[in-house]
């Protein structure tokens, strides 16, 4: 069987501009928005996002990218995986509101990795994660504020996102 | 004792013959028919030499029993072909008296494995000061006749001369272990880019050729005979070779490691590697296989140099130098002389039995495998090929650098003054030989 | 990477991996949070048969960041001491379930030896065997040439164009041996200035020009220039004659100091022995990453500490 494509690039850009939005109206009072991608993909959602957010609401955010490969729980269990930078915006994360952004959201064992690196980094006023896929199966009590689509999936299938940047093409795909 | 009879041996490697043995002695060569009640040997396919003779072996007893002894030596000796060896004067207390060189031999001679031939100490202790009662060892029952520091160079230039001209009085040889000490300090391997690399403090050829040259001259304008021990480099090799061409009576031993091994082998820090003389470059090994092959150097010696695990298992700085050779000898002199057709094995029975023999002074070897000799034959299998491990060897120790390797040949029986101390492959009991070797020196 | 025992094993893209990886170990030094979790219940053992403070500190600071249990067995007054041999010490520590043995061991292939004898299944960490190598400081002098050279632009780079000399002891350096290898496969020029007495056997043959007067090397528009240090023990053995004359001929004298060009860094892997090798005018000098030197090792550390220890086996997802 092939893949099938569950998101074309227009939906992408769709639900990537409704997110934008969303983490806007949510943002309360007067905090400053951080968002932190999770590498490789989420980091390039990250600045999608922010260059979103800065059209229509500028000078409300930054960007940056939270590596999470230390924090994992399964680290001693695999080959050895090589970190990606973690690059935390000049006014650091206290008292901010931190967006964590990736791709797919699925165990939830990466955001909770993300949840223990964010503390190391400082303290912010309030975490809220965004993914563009959410495709079930969650092992953690672990939910997403803002989501691009909800994908059910199999666990013995394989949803795989691509990115213009990364890979060439904006799409994700579902494949047994 | 009852008669055997060797049938179908290749001689030499060359045409088949049967062999009888009476009392000790060759009694007859040629088409022969077994006669009532004697043991026969089938050896088609073998070739027969005679017995192996090293010149260059650690027994280490008396002080070193934890890795060898007279007994366990002499098994591993049998093993690998050999009838006669040369038991190294670095014992604890050190052959320098006629009392320890005797007790050496006497044991060899109660457990009949193979002949035990004392080498006396130079000087007192080894210590390079004082010579040692050379004349007292020559003339006890061991008549030794073959004297040598070995472990450390008789490095003093006047000792050395005294030495050579004391040890001519009683027909003796002064076996030499050519390394100037102070080049030497420290020395871990082969001085070269590798050493350099390794960060291993290196053992220059030059250490060896400045001895074996200042040797050479003073053998000369003395008079007398030297011999060189395991000489390891080609500049060596082209200074024994100027000295026979002047006429200096100077002979020189390999060891069947410098034949094959080279010093990259110490890259991996394995000490089983490290030995003294350090292996040493490709083109070393070359220049040694073309000179024992053309003559310059003499003899094949094993300076089998057993050491327990503990100086082993260390550090390369802190371990011993020193292999195990008498199992493996014969085979590695087939792979890297015979094989590559630099010598065939009437060259084999010449460096490994009838030169050794005469530098030793040892009788019984002059006229080998002919009627009238002394019953010391070796029956090898050149087509066998093993792959090395520490099940080959016999003796206490098991610091081989073979281990691994495919090596050619094996030896089938052994045959030690009418003993059968190897048959099929399998060493005789202990017992049993020892009662043989008892019937037979009461004749 | 299951061992990190030599540079010579070191391509250059490994290389740079593991200068980048520093880089971002370094980057948690500006944290709330100095520490990371990669190595939470893992242990790494420092096995120390030499004496050297500023090296064990350094490990120990690296494994302790990376939140691993540390034990640290040194030489001196252990059973070491006593004729106990590598081997059971390192089975010993084994035992107690050392996931990383880090070794310094006065001989050469010491931690070779630990890797490959079969004698334990941890890795191994090679922190200077004899006069044989010292990767991990090469690594962090890799690390100070491309930071200082490169600034905020370092990641990814190596160390193409720059052009280094090495002035001392190098018969006896493993410094000097670790970082040959290692700037020459980030694509540095290497230059080496020593007494004929100083120079390895076959030193010709490696990738780098031979020098045998300081000021012939300082005459190149150098890049840095590193010191080693010289040990006054060797004038016994007749390598030089004397300290004076050592300095005379081979050490960076402040007059000699004052020739370099302005960015010529100076670097030394300490300690010094200032008036020997290297005169106060150069070490305390701006130009002089003695002090940076130190700072990059525990980084470097870390890089390598995780990459042999993190992952359930050596080789990388």
């Amino acid at each position: 069987m092939v893949a099938r494509t569950v998101l074309h690039d227009a939906d992408i850009t769709r639900a990537l501009r409704r997110i934008a939005h969303e983490i806007v109206e949510s943002r309360r009072g007067d905090g400053r928005l951080v968002l932190l991608g999770i590498p490789t993909r989420g980091t390039v959602l990250a600045e999608r996002l922010y260059t979103l957010i800065e059209e229509f609401d500028p000078g409300i955010a930054e960007w940056g990218s939270l590596d999470v490969t230390m924090y994992r729980d399964d680290l001693a269990r695999s080959a050895t995986r090589m970190p990606a930078p973690t690059v935390i915006p000049g006014s650091g994360v206290d008292e901010s509101i931190v967006v964590l952004v990736d791709d797919v959201l699925y165990s939830g064992r990466t955001i909770r990795a993300a949840l223990d690196a964010i503390v190391d980094h400082g303290r912010p006023r309030a975490v809220r994660l965004a993914v563009l896929v959410d495709r079930g199966h969650r092992e953690l009590p672990i939910r997403a504020d803002f989501v691009g689509k909800n994908i059910p999936s199999a666990t013995s299938e394989r949803v795989s996102v691509r990115l213009i940047e990364t890979d060439g093409v904006d799409e994700v795909t579902i494949e047994p | 004792m009852t008669g055997l009879l060797i049938q179908g041996a290749s001689l030499f490697g060359g045409h088949s013959a049967d062999i009888r043995v009476r009392d000790g002695v060759i009694a007859a060569v040629g088409s022969l028919s077994p006669e009532l009640g004697e043991r026969t040997i089938d050896a088609a396919g073998l070739v027969a030499v005679p017995g192996l003779v090293d010149l260059h072996t650690h027994l280490r007893e008396p002080g070193g029993e934890a890795s060898e002894t007279v007994l366990t030596g002499t098994r591993a000796a049998a093993a690998g072909g050999f009838t006669a060896v040369h038991a190294m004067a670095n014992t604890s207390p050190v052959a320098d008296t006629a009392g320890v060189v005797e007790q050496v031999q006497r044991l060899g001679e109660r457990h009949g494995y193979a002949t035990v031939r004392p080498i006396g100490a130079v000087t007192v202790g080894l210590e390079g000061r004082q010579l040692a009662e050379i004349g007292a060892m020559a003339h006890s029952s061991a008549a030794v006749r073959v004297f040598s520091d070995d472990g450390f160079c008789v490095h003093d230039p006047l000792l050395m001369r005294r030495a050579l001209e004391y040890v001519a009085t009683f027909g003796g040889v002064i076996a030499q272990h050519a390394q100037e000490p102070r080049l030497t300090e420290g020395a871990q391997m082969n001085e070269s880019a590798l050493s350099g690399e390794l960060g291993l403090t290196g053992w220059p050829a030059v250490a060896e050729e400045a001895i074996i040259a200042r040797d050479v001259l003073l053998a000369q304008h003395v008079g007398a005979r030297l011999h060189v021990c395991h000489l390891s480099t080609a500049g060596s090799v082209e200074v024994v070779r100027w000295a026979k061409a002047r006429g200096i009576h100077v002979t020189a031993e390999v060891t069947p490691h410098h034949l094959l091994l080279t010093e990259e082998l110490a890259r991996g820090y394995d000490p089983r590697f490290k030995v003294n003389p350090p292996l040493r470059r490709d083109d070393d090994v070359h220049a040694l296989r073309q000179a024992l092959a053309d003559g310059t150097i003499d003899i094949v010696a094993t300076d089998h140099a057993p050491h327990p695990d503990e100086a082993k298992q260390c550090t390369w700085a802190e371990a011993a130098n020193g292999m195990v050779g008498l199992e493996s000898a014969l085979s590695v002199v087939q792979l890297a002389m015979v094989e590559t057709g630099l010598l065939d094995w009437a060259g084999v029975a010449r460096v490994l039995s009838t030169t050794p023999a005469a530098i030793g002074k040892l009788a019984g070897y002059d006229a080998p495998l002919e009627v009238g000799s002394a019953a010391h034959v070796t029956l090898v299998e050149p087509e066998a090929r093993r792959t090395w491990s520490t099940e080959h060897l016999h003796g206490r120790s098991v610091n081989t650098p073979y281990t691994g390797r495919e090596l050619p040949g094996r030896v089938v029986h052994t045959v030690h003054g009418g003993i059968v101390t190897v048959h099929d492959g399998v060493l005789g009991e202990a017992e049993s030989i020892a009662a043989l070797a008892k019937e037979a020196l009461r004749g | 990477m299951k061992h990190l025992l030599s540079t010579r094993d070191l391509d250059r893209a490994t290389a740079v991996r593991i200068l980048d990886l520093a880089e971002d170990m370094a980057h948690t030094a500006d944290r709330e949070v100095k520490k990371l979790p990669a190595l939470r219940g893992r242990t790494v053992v420092n096995l120390f048969f030499e004496d050297s403070t500023r090296t064990r500190l350094s490990f120990e600071s690296a494994a302790k960041r990376l939140s691993a249990d540390v034990i640290t067995f040194s030489a001196k007054g252990s059973s070491v001491s006593k004729g106990e041999s590598l081997k059971d010490t390192a089975q010993t520590l084994a035992a107690m379930g050392a996931d990383a043995i880090v070794v310094r061991h006065p001989d050469s292939g010491a931690a070779h030896q630990l890797a490959h004898a079969g004698w334990i299944d941890a890795a191994v960490l090679n922190a200077g065997d004899g006069t044989h190598e010292h990767p991990t400081q090469a690594l962090l002098d890799a690390y100070t040439l491309r930071a200082r050279h490169f600034g905020a632009h370092s990641r990814g780079r190596d160390l193409a164009g720059l052009r280094v000399a090495i002035v001392g002891d190098i018969l006896h350096s493993r410094v000097a041996r670790s970082n040959v290898w290692l700037l020459t496969a980030l694509g540095a020029e290497v230059h080496l200035v020593a007494p004929r007495t100083l120079q390895p056997h076959g030193m010709q043959s490696w990738p780098v020009t031979v020098h045998e007067h300081l000021d012939d090397a300082l005459s190149l528009a150098l890049d840095a220039v590193m010191m080693l240090r010289i040990q006054t023990e060797r004038m016994h053995a007749a390598f030089f004659p004397s300290a004076r004359e050592y300095a005379r001929e081979w050490g960076l004298t402040a007059e000699r100091f004052a020739r370099l060009g302005p960015d010529t860094m100076v670097m030394h892997p300490g300690p010094m022995n200032r008036g020997l090798e290297i005169s106060s005018a150069a070490a305390d000098s701006s130009r002089s990453t003695v002090l940076d030197q130190v700072t990059n090792g525990v980084s470097i550390r870390m890089a390598v500490l995780y990459l042999l220890a993190a992952g359930s086996s050596g080789e990388p997802a």
